[in-house]
């Protein structure tokens, strides 16, 4: 314990209690289980420091910061325009969702309305983005349960996803494609087609996860029951997306607020889950890819004619005023609180990203869990690093 | 004190959305009535933008009370985020000067947002119904030269990361928060980044070079890539 770093001291202090809990009552020593921060369960750079009594966990807290950024702070001496680019690399699986919100919160506040062409085409690179985001979540899911093969699955089905947002968008992670007032491109020639045989080979991917991972007893008994999270715990942490719906709480953003998009153009289902457990939330993410990809080939097939872009001044200013948009991305509620004060650029982004929400239930969740489950749990809560730290 | 002024720049570009400046909102018109009525004299101000949202300012002392009584009484029972804003303008601008010159006399006035304010920071929370999913903002006025105010993780265990959050970037304390340890700053770091008196040091010690620094393209034309400057 010589070589603590700063943060962990501060955590040893903290968890000093737990360790005389420990011995007290059991006459054990614990033992501090350091996980990360490179671990292959973390999607980026996440530390756990967990007290152990044995197997099983007295005390844990995740040490964010690896990855902090500032972006809110960056976004105060950047234009509205240019915020995208940073906005991008927050959830940097799906990164076109996290356009979306900024870009409506700034339309809302300057009035702009977007082309219905343009809100096809961002609907369906949103549903894409989660494709490609929970493709991989599926695929990974695997990997941390000690199964090799659905991650191969799901590399080679990711790939045809993110084909077409570059095919689009011109980048595969982060496209930047979305503008003020529309889109910066229409669609290529040929990409409705190309997109429809893709989403078929999505689904059957989401057939072949289903068999080898869900149906399977190990996966099973190591996720049922594992991790439960109540539905009024749930609320109070602020959790959101997939984490939220497996708790039993009906809400998508997508169907329950109006927002300039075209989801409620689409027949698909909101699934939830009785369950809470980790289970439950894994489940809920392959069904809502299975929706995703109706929601697209509904869209496909009815986009109309028109302009992508709407006339906006060449140089944005964005009139005095707050909004708040947030949409339900691949991994939960993601919103924008921006306060414009009439400038070229905001006055004040708050990102709240739903993975920050997300894992901060973690203490209050695996403290009493078993050492392997630490790993079910949090992949089951799916987070990506660069959406806490922002 | 209400600043919703409309834009004379950008017009909107169909009627629709002018229309839909005049839908009368009732659901929030009710529920910001009935909260006025069950908090009573801790409800400072309020503003409405129909069918858009709902903020209201609250007095300090009441914070806690008043977000207890909105989760018990009113059902907001979804905790979305907590945060924090420094509502004096940077005296830095946006970090564009020229390091050479002398730094422009800049307005720091303090002006605040919806639902007024009296303080330069401001602390904001939103909560949601998650059965009507009407959302709330409720904001409150924190001291300025002793920020502190109660802590909500009673109200709403979630505030927890949040307030370590607010506190880290803003230097506000929450009173009852027993473990404000940093969230992603080293411990030793001084100052409170996102207050706006705090330079953005990478801005500072490299001038952003913005468009001066945009050279035309080889063989384009010279006069699209020059907007208010030239490459030299």
């Amino acid at each position: 314990m010589t070589m603590l770093g700063d943060r962990q001291q501060l955590s040893y202090i903290a968890s000093q209690a737990a360790d005389a809990r420990l011995n007290l009552e059991l006459e054990t020593e614990g033992m501090t289980l350091n996980i990360g921060p490179q671990h292959p369960a973390t999607h980026g750079t996440l530390r756990i420091i967990a007290r152990l009594d044995g197997e099983q966990v007295v005390w844990a807290e995740p040490a964010c910061g690896y990855m902090h950024r500032g972006y809110e702070k960056l976004a105060e001496v950047r234009t509205f325009p240019q915020v995208t680019t940073l906005v991008n690399r927050i959830d940097w699986l799906g990164s076109f969702a996290n356009e979306v919100p900024f870009i409506l919160a700034a339309e809302k506040l300057m009035g702009i309305e977007v082309p219905t062409r343009a809100q096809y085409i961002r609907t369906i690179l949103f549903e894409l983005s989660r494709i490609a985001n929970v493709s991989l979540f599926l695929g990974d899911l695997g990997v941390q349960l000690g199964a090799i093969t659905p991650v191969f699955l799901a590399f080679r089905d990711r790939e045809y996803v993110l084909n077409l947002i570059e095919s689009a968008t011109g980048g595969r992670f982060h496209p930047n494609f979305d503008r003020i007032g529309g889109l910066k491109d229409d669609l290529p020639a040929g990409w409705i087609d190309e997109t429809r045989a893709v989403m078929k080979k999505l689904r059957s991917f989401c057939d072949q996860i289903e068999d080898l991972l869900f149906g399977n007893e190990i996966f099973q008994s190591r996720t049922r029951g594992i991790g439960v999270i109540p539905r009024d715990v749930a609320l109070q942490y602020g959790l959101s997306g997939a984490n939220l719906r497996a708790s039993g709480v009906d809400w998508d953003l997508r169907r329950d607020q109006s927002l300039p998009m075209m989801w409620n153009k689409a027949d698909w289902k909101v699934w939830t889950h009785p369950d809470g457990d980790s289970f439950a939330r894994c489940w809920i993410r392959l069904q809502e890819t299975r929706e995703s990809t109706k929601i697209v080939d509904q869209l496909l097939g009815s986009i109309p004619a028109g302009p992508v872009m709407a006339k906006v001044p060449k140089i944005i200013k964005v009139p005095e005023g707050e909004a708040w948009v947030s949409t339900e991305n691949p991994l939960g509620e993601m919103g924008y609180y921006v306060v414009s004060r009439g400038d070229l650029g905001p006055f004040r982004v708050k990102i709240r990203s739903a993975s920050f929400n997300n894992i901060s239930i973690t203490p209050w969740l695996l403290r009493g869990v078993y050492v392997p489950d630490i790993v079910t749990i949090l992949a089951s809560l799916y987070f990506i690093l660069g959406d806490i730290d922002r | 004190m209400v600043l919703n002024l409309p834009s004379e720049k950008v017009k909107p570009l169909s009627s629709t959305s002018e229309t839909a400046t005049l839908v009368v909102d009732t659901a929030r018109e009710e529920l910001l009535a009935t909260i006025k009525n069950s908090l009573g004299e801790a409800v400072v101000d309020s503003h409405l933008k129909p069918g858009d949202d709902l903020w209201i300012l609250v007095r300090t002392d009441a914070w806690q009370a008043s977000l207890k009584k909105l989760r018990d009484v009113h059902s907001f029972d979804y905790f979305c985020f907590l945060s924090a804003i420094d509502w004096m303008p940077s005296p830095y601008g946006r970090g564009e000067d020229d390091p050479t010159e002398p730094a422009p006399e800049r307005d720091t006035t303090i002006r605040p947002g919806y639902a007024g304010g009296e303080t330069r920071i401001q602390v904001f929370v939103r909560v949601v119904n998650s059965t009507t999913h009407i959302g709330l903002n409720v904001k409150v006025d924190v001291d300025d030269t002793t920020p502190v105010i109660d802590s909500l993780i009673s109200v709403y265990a979630g505030a927890n990361w949040h307030e370590r959050e607010a506190h880290e970037m803003f230097g506000i304390d929450f009173a009852g928060h027993s473990d404000l340890r940093n969230m992603y700053l080293p411990v030793d770091f001084e100052g409170h980044p996102l207050r706006k008196d705090f330079p953005l040091l990478a801005r500072m010690v490299k001038p952003w070079p913005g468009i001066v620094d945009v050279e035309p393209l080889p063989g384009g034309d010279s006069s699209d890539a020059t907007n208010d400057g030239d490459a030299s």
